[in-house]
């Protein structure tokens, strides 16, 4: 017996000390190298003649990607695609291992920083001059620009696409408008304010949004209120990681303050912090709620759930002049070693230029095409909500007022920063200053390391 | 006969030596055999546990996102797990949990088990196994959703506590930071109450009936016979239970994955699921591995103390 087991630990050690050998050693060290530059191009890349089959990974729910290549595929029949598809939170999580293993020739990515830092994007400076992107709005693609190898974001190498853009604003249920008497969209915070206080009187809930589980939806209505008392450029800089950046302003703070007092009001629901989103928009289709802040990437789904029901606006400005909003391409890029990166960045001008394509993005996605500003738009049943949605779109470009989204700064800023701050928020456990102090303590944390 | 001798006797060295040689020969054969059929368990047991662990226990010396190089960084991310009151809250939460998770479970499946097996021969005791097993098979991503529905603020928990006139104590339980964690408890305590029961029913139906009529002649009520012969009878039971548990509380992930995802304000986070954030999300390899070198230690250190508890005496 005894020795039985003496034998046992001696193997279990033989077999650690192995391991361990064999380990030795950082783990890692042999990323993919470095594609600083991209290669020069003299001609457009196509998808040539010979039958090819993309790699294509996409996010499970939206069907729009989908639209796309059966479409592709049936003007240009050689090319085929082998899609697979994942929640937004597994790609996340596996983008940097996806890229590097099993490098997909067409991705949804997340925020690409960190990626870019890995050289796991393909640098797509050359195809955007053969191509001409660059001459589209330039705040189009300006949150997928970097410099290669990391930095701050927003200027420098194009290092993904856009299938569309959308826009982010408040949705309301026009029924539930009717009853507190508000018969347009309001057009200033003020305004925005006495129907939040209507509906409150009214016994209507003012606002359901998510704020539950990792992500904290009320992200959305602060971001929105501080470009209501603000600029939108001094938060993109923060986003951008550009150096000295800082979310603890003036503006910001009376933002926060304000979304402190809403929540004092009693305007949210009270479920709230136990809330997630697919949770919000049951009970907003269900008309427990006037208002959601939410984006444009659910007008097609409202307008066939509640046709003529559900309005949209951008958040009003303080003042009621100058409008901005999150507004954030639908980003994909191609590994760094794709195997097919020519007919990739041929496939993503060819939605952004081709009217079948554009067709899509606006009737399956629901969303404003990318490409240059005097593109032939899509025709769209007027008082829908993608109407609604374009058109703020498109005021938004105007005012040059886009913004990426607060939690789009770093990959670890909304589940452990923004997410908990405004969970304590909500339950009365932090104030509106120190939300701000905290989110930017570990920003600078997180940023320096 | 003399050449069959020699042949049988002459030529290996002596008698006894010889069987003895013999045997020991085909003892080591058949050790070799005995190695040869653990090979395949050996082989996936290496691949599967040892190395993944040992690759922790290295991962977590290194500072490293999952993809670019990685500097070593010595016992850093080790004094971070304990310095950093986000991780380290993590733990004393896990611990909370044990309550919930061991305590609840183990003394209601007790006294439920003794209620069973004294109705064992109504109807009654059959229904009450199958209901409270039936927690074991729902699938806990439904059960978490479905207990998610029933703690909201318009939930049937709260309708209950308003048509009794408790409508002052409603709340979002899973979304208020002092409910949160008990209420992640009482999700954990309805799963693991069926197995504890059924485990400590199978454990009574060994235990011996002459026993329980020893002692009723002797004039012990229920009272006595529970804690004079059932609990003493079940001490092995009762380990696997807490072992069970306890491991289930410091390990745990699925149900606060589903219920809170750790929310609000980290105030249901745990050792597993900050791992996972770690690791996926802030893409701190280092870290998460650290702590989960620290999890694995934790849990070695209650769980050894209990199995030597209750083994000693059986």
């Amino acid at each position: 017996m005894r020795r039985h087991s003496y034998r046992r630990t001696a193997l279990g050690l033989v077999v650690l000390a192995a391991t361990l050998a064999s380990a030795c050693g950082g783990p890692g060290e042999s990323g993919p190298q470095s594609t600083d530059t991209a290669a020069a191009l003299t001609e457009k890349p196509t998808c040539g003649k010979e039958p090819v089959t993309m790699s294509a990974y996409f996010e499970t729910g939206f069907p729009m990607p989908k639209a796309l290549t059966d479409k592709f595929s049936a003007q240009f029949p050689n090319v085929k695609w082998e899609v697979r598809e994942d929640q937004f939170a597994v790609i996340t999580q596996n983008a940097p291992r996806v890229l590097a293993d099993d490098p997909p020739d067409l991705m949804r990515l997340p925020q690409v920083s960190e990626l870019v830092k890995d050289n796991l994007l393909k640098n797509l400076d050359g195809y955007a001059k053969v191509f001409g992107w660059d001459s589209w709005p330039a705040s189009q693609l300006e949150q997928l620009r970097m410099k290669p190898g990391g930095g701050a974001r927003g200027e420098g190498s194009l290092f993904a696409m856009g299938l569309n853009f959308s826009v982010t604003g408040v949705l309301y249920n026009k029924t539930l408008a009717e009853r507190i008497g508000m018969t347009s969209a309001p057009t200033t915070l003020a305004e925005f304010d006495d129907a939040l206080a209507k509906a409150k009187q009214a016994n209507i809930t003012p606002i359901v949004q998510f704020n539950g589980g990792a992500t904290g939806g009320f992200a959305f209505p602060l971001q929105n209120l501080m470009a209501s008392f603000g600029e939108p450029g001094p938060i993109n800089d923060w986003i951008f990681q550009k150096p000295g950046a800082t979310i603890d302003t003036l503006s910001n703070q009376k933002a926060a303050q304000h979304l402190a007092d809403w929540i004092k009001a009693g305007y949210f629901d009270r479920d709230a912090n136990a809330m997630d989103y697919a949770k919000m928009m049951s009970k907003f289709q269900a008309g427990e709620g006037l208002f959601m802040f939410n984006g444009d990437w659910e007008s097609g789904n409202l307008d066939k759930q509640m046709p003529g029901k559900v309005g949209f606006f951008p958040f009003p400005a303080e003042k009621g002049d100058k409008v901005a909003a999150m507004s954030a391409p639908l980003t994909f890029g191609i590994a760094a070693n794709a195997k097919h990166a020519d007919c990739a960045a041929f496939f993503l001008d060819w939605v952004a230029t081709n009217a079948d394509a554009r067709e899509i993005a606006v009737a399956v996605g629901g969303s404003h095409p990318m490409g240059p500003a005097d593109a032939p738009m899509p025709e769209v049943k007027k008082g829908t909500v993608t109407a609604e949605t374009l058109a703020a779109g498109a005021a938004i470009s105007q005012d040059n007022g886009a913004m990426d989204f607060i939690a789009n700064a770093t990959g670890a800023i909304y589940a452990k920063s923004w997410t908990p701050q405004l969970q304590k928020l909500f339950a009365g456990e932090q104030t509106a200053d120190g939300l701000l102090k905290s989110v930017q303590s570990d920003y600078e944390d997180q940023v320096g390391s | 006969m003399s050449t069959l001798a020699s042949v049988v006797e002459g030529r290996p060295a002596t008698g006894p030596r010889a069987a003895r040689g013999a045997r020991r020969g085909r003892r080591r054969g058949q050790g070799w055999v005995a190695w040869l059929f653990a090979a395949p368990a050996i082989v996936a047991y290496t691949l599967f546990v040892l190395v993944p662990l040992v690759r922790t226990v290295q991962y977590s010396f290194y500072e490293w996102d999952g993809i670019g190089p990685s500097p070593w960084v010595g016992f850093d991310n080790y004094v971070r797990v304990f310095t950093d009151p986000e991780l380290s809250g993590t733990i004393v939460n896990a611990f909370q949990l044990i309550v919930f998770f061991s305590g609840i479970p183990v003394l209601f499946g007790l006294a439920i088990a003794a209620t069973i097996r004294r109705i064992a021969t109504s109807r009654l005791a059959a229904v009450a196994r199958v209901v409270l097993f039936v927690p074991q098979v729902i699938p806990l991503v439904a059960a978490g959703i479905t207990w998610s529905w029933l703690m909201a603020s318009d939930g049937l928990v709260n309708q209950l506590l308003s048509a009794i006139g408790l409508g002052g104590v409603t709340r979002a339980w899973l979304g208020d930071f002092a409910t949160a964690l008990p209420a992640v408890g009482v999700i954990g305590a309805w799963v693991l109450l069926g197995l504890c029961t059924l485990l400590l029913l199978a454990g009574m139906s060994k235990i011996d009936p002459a026993l329980y009529e020893a002692a009723r002649i002797d004039g012990a009520g229920p009272l006595r016979e529970f804690f004079s012969i059932t609990v003493p009878s079940l001490r092995q039971e009762i380990g696997v239970c807490v072992t069970v548990t306890v491991i289930a509380a410091l390990a745990s992930f699925d149900i606060i994955y589903i219920a809170t995802q750790g929310g609000p304000g980290n105030t249901t986070m745990v050792p597993g699921l900050e791992i996972y954030y770690q690791a996926f999300v802030e893409r701190q390899v280092g870290v998460a591995s650290a702590l989960a070198v620290v999890l694995v230690v934790l849990v070695l250190v209650c769980v050894l103390p209990i199995q030597r508890l209750t083994r000693e005496q059986s």
